[in-house]
């Protein structure tokens, strides 16, 4: 594996490219509040879901595609380092 | 008869049978249980004074406290008041604020944030009731053993509350940037309940799903109906009512025999529910309604779950459904068009108004009406706004509740929807006030001009999009604006989309001119 905060980056480039077109990267750091304050609705979840499990090959369960797992990138991340998933070189 | 009457022949002839079940697994009660933890908290209520003409708050999670909560506010003779557990503290001490609750049940979660709020609006404090958290209605039990230690709580016997009695205020969006309160008695519910009774024909061994949250008017149906008729309710939690996979999975595991909810909540399940990986054979009917289902997204659903029946309802948080419509067995390939909104509610009348307040000619687009024992009182406190929400005959002194939904009435299939007079949207079921929106915006010290617009979506049903202006060079980031919108408003009324200009485009007359900025995308 690359440089440890790859996962990172390529999750906030995922969210920028998508969710917050035009947004000054910066503003999006690892622990912004995404889902709590409305910077993904439950649709823009799913498709972040499905994003992960694709990018990482990893699968995530029901349980976890809610705020308590998904709500600020370092979460996101961590959700990613526990399914076994890791940044594509 | 009064609401909380209606779960008496449950406790007396189903006692052992579940009544509440939290779809969770975090526990469930029997009927009995239902009738004797709701005559606790009526008697702690009635020994901190709370009766007949007053309200009682809830901001709790759904569960077992919640619905448990619910009876016995009603048993003590007052109304309850629910709040968005999920939504701004603000906006939640605000409506408990303004309705004047004089109770408040919650948990310590939410306290603090709750009391600072309440603090900054002043007035009198409601007397609270803390639950340490909620599940099982075990919570509940120990807040009413802390309570009775203190001071013990004589046993009163329950409320005989008059058909006119407020029985609930459920407050939705206002165009004027607050909440309103929508006053509805135990008669209103009591006439709808009754009237689902004759159509739905509800079974003791039916297990309902709740999915819509308790300030939402669709969880008079859910609460009540299998309540009334000694089945089972199965609550769904607020962190899983949007995730398609879990609600497969519940619907499976629960045997869920009857679905109520926004058609929002079934197209995120067609789409991405996995429903062939999941058992739905105990659905027999899949009640929608709240917004147009569109065709694209019913059409596959019931393509994968054929077997049940399937009913549109319409009707306005003032009038709980008055208006229904059975979705034919087989949904043709080449249809595009959503199914009408039906014919009107046996216990109900309507007409259709044109603009100039007279009735429209057989087949004329008008404004749809209503009368009958599902309508409201009015809205709390606001004599103007519930002047101006009916149209009144002169002659008979009969009331109409104008809903502000355009429809045309065709003679084979009853009324079709045909869009809204006003600036109110519906997302997800819920109503929004596009103009509440921009008053919120319109407190961000940052921005100049707003004006919000909602724009067709085929996936979500509608997008709401912000256009804004600033004062300054300094703009605020797109995640600064929906944050701060976050600590306002509910999060489904948070705008997907924000565009950021120099200037709004105004009209001749120099008003906003909302048609152009809904055509820029």
């Amino acid at each position: 594996m690359a440089n440890s905060k790859d996962i990172e980056e390529t999750i906030k480039s995922y969210i920028l490219a998508e969710y917050l077109p035009g947004e000054d990267p910066a503003s999006l750091t690892d622990s912004t509040p995404l889902i709590s304050a409305g910077i993904l609705d439950s649709i823009a979840t799913l498709k972040l879901v499905d994003f992960l499990e694709t990018t990482f090959s990893i699968s995530v369960a029901a349980n976890e595609t809610d705020a308590e797992h998904l709500d600020t990138i370092d979460r996101i991340a961590q959700l990613v380092r526990a399914s076994g998933g890791s940044a594509k070189d | 008869m009064s609401l909380h009457e209606m779960i008496e022949p449950g406790v007396r002839d189903r006692s052992a049978h579940p009544s509440v079940v939290e779809g969770s697994g975090a526990g469930q009660i029997d009927y009995a249980t239902l009738g004797l933890l709701s005559d606790r908290l009526r008697d702690r209520l009635i020994a901190i004074n709370l009766g007949r003409g007053d309200r009682a708050g809830i901001y709790l999670r759904k569960s077992v406290e919640s619905v448990v909560s619910i009876f016995g506010i009603l048993k003590a003779g007052a109304a309850y008041v629910p709040v968005d557990p999920s939504a701004p503290a603000s906006r939640n001490a605000y409506i408990h604020h303004d309705c004047g609750a004089k109770v408040v049940i919650t948990e310590r979660r939410f306290e603090s944030a709750y009391l600072e709020e309440m603090t900054k609006l002043g007035g009198p404090t409601p007397k609270m009731i803390i639950l340490d958290s909620v599940g099982g209605g075990a919570h509940l039990a120990a807040a009413l053993d802390s309570e009775d230690a203190q001071s013990a709580s004589a046993g009163a016997p329950t409320a005989h509350s008059e058909p006119d009695d407020l029985a609930y205020i459920l407050y939705t969006s206002g165009s004027t940037g607050k909440p309103k309160g929508v006053m509805l008695s135990h008669r209103n519910a009591v006439s709808f309940l009754d009237w689902c009774s004759d159509v739905f024909q509800p079974q003791t061994g039916d297990r309902f799903s709740s999915h819509a949250p308790f300030h939402f008017d669709l969880s008079i149906l859910d609460i009540y109906l299998p309540l009334k008729h000694g089945a089972c309710l199965v609550l769904i939690a607020e962190d899983v009512s949007a995730n398609p996979l879990a609600l497969s999975k519940l619907i499976a595991d629960h045997r869920i025999t009857m679905w109520y909810s926004a058609p929002s909540i079934l197209s995120l399940i067609a789409q991405f529910g996995r429903i062939a990986d999941h058992d739905f054979s105990s659905l027999r009917m899949v009640l929608f309604a709240g917004e147009v289902f569109p065709i694209v997204h019913l059409r596959s659903f019931k393509r994968q779950v054929p077997k049940p029946r399937y009913f549109n309802l319409y009707g306005p948080t003032e009038t709980n459904v008055c208006t229904y419509f059975e979705i034919p067995a087989v949904i043709s390939d080449d249809r595009v068009d959503p199914y009408p909104i039906g014919r009107t509610c046996e216990n109900l009348e309507s007409i259709v108004v044109d603009t100039d307040g007279n009735v429209a000619s057989p087949g004329a687009e008008g404004e749809i009406c209503i009368a009958g024992p599902n309508v409201m009182l009015g809205y709390w406190n606001l004599p103007e706004q519930t002047a101006g929400a009916f149209l009144q005959e002169s002659s008979t002194g009969k009331r109409w509740y104008q809903t502000g939904d355009i429809v045309v009435e065709e003679p084979s299939t009853g009324f079709r929807y045909v869009g809204r007079r006003d600036r109110l949207v519906k997302r997800r079921g819920f109503r929004i006030e596009l103009g509440e929106i921009e008053v919120c915006l319109y407190r961000h010290a940052a921005i100049r001009d707003v004006a919000v617009v909602a724009l067709p979506d085929e996936a979500a049903g509608v997008r709401v999009k912000a256009h804004v202006t600033f004062r300054g060079d300094k703009r605020p980031s797109l995640i600064e604006l929906k944050t701060f919108c976050s600590q306002h408003l509910p999060l489904y009324m948070i705008p997907e989309a924000f565009a950021f200009h120099d200037a709004l485009p105004k009209t001749s007359t120099d008003k906003i001119d909302y048609q152009t900025l809904r055509r820029m995308n």
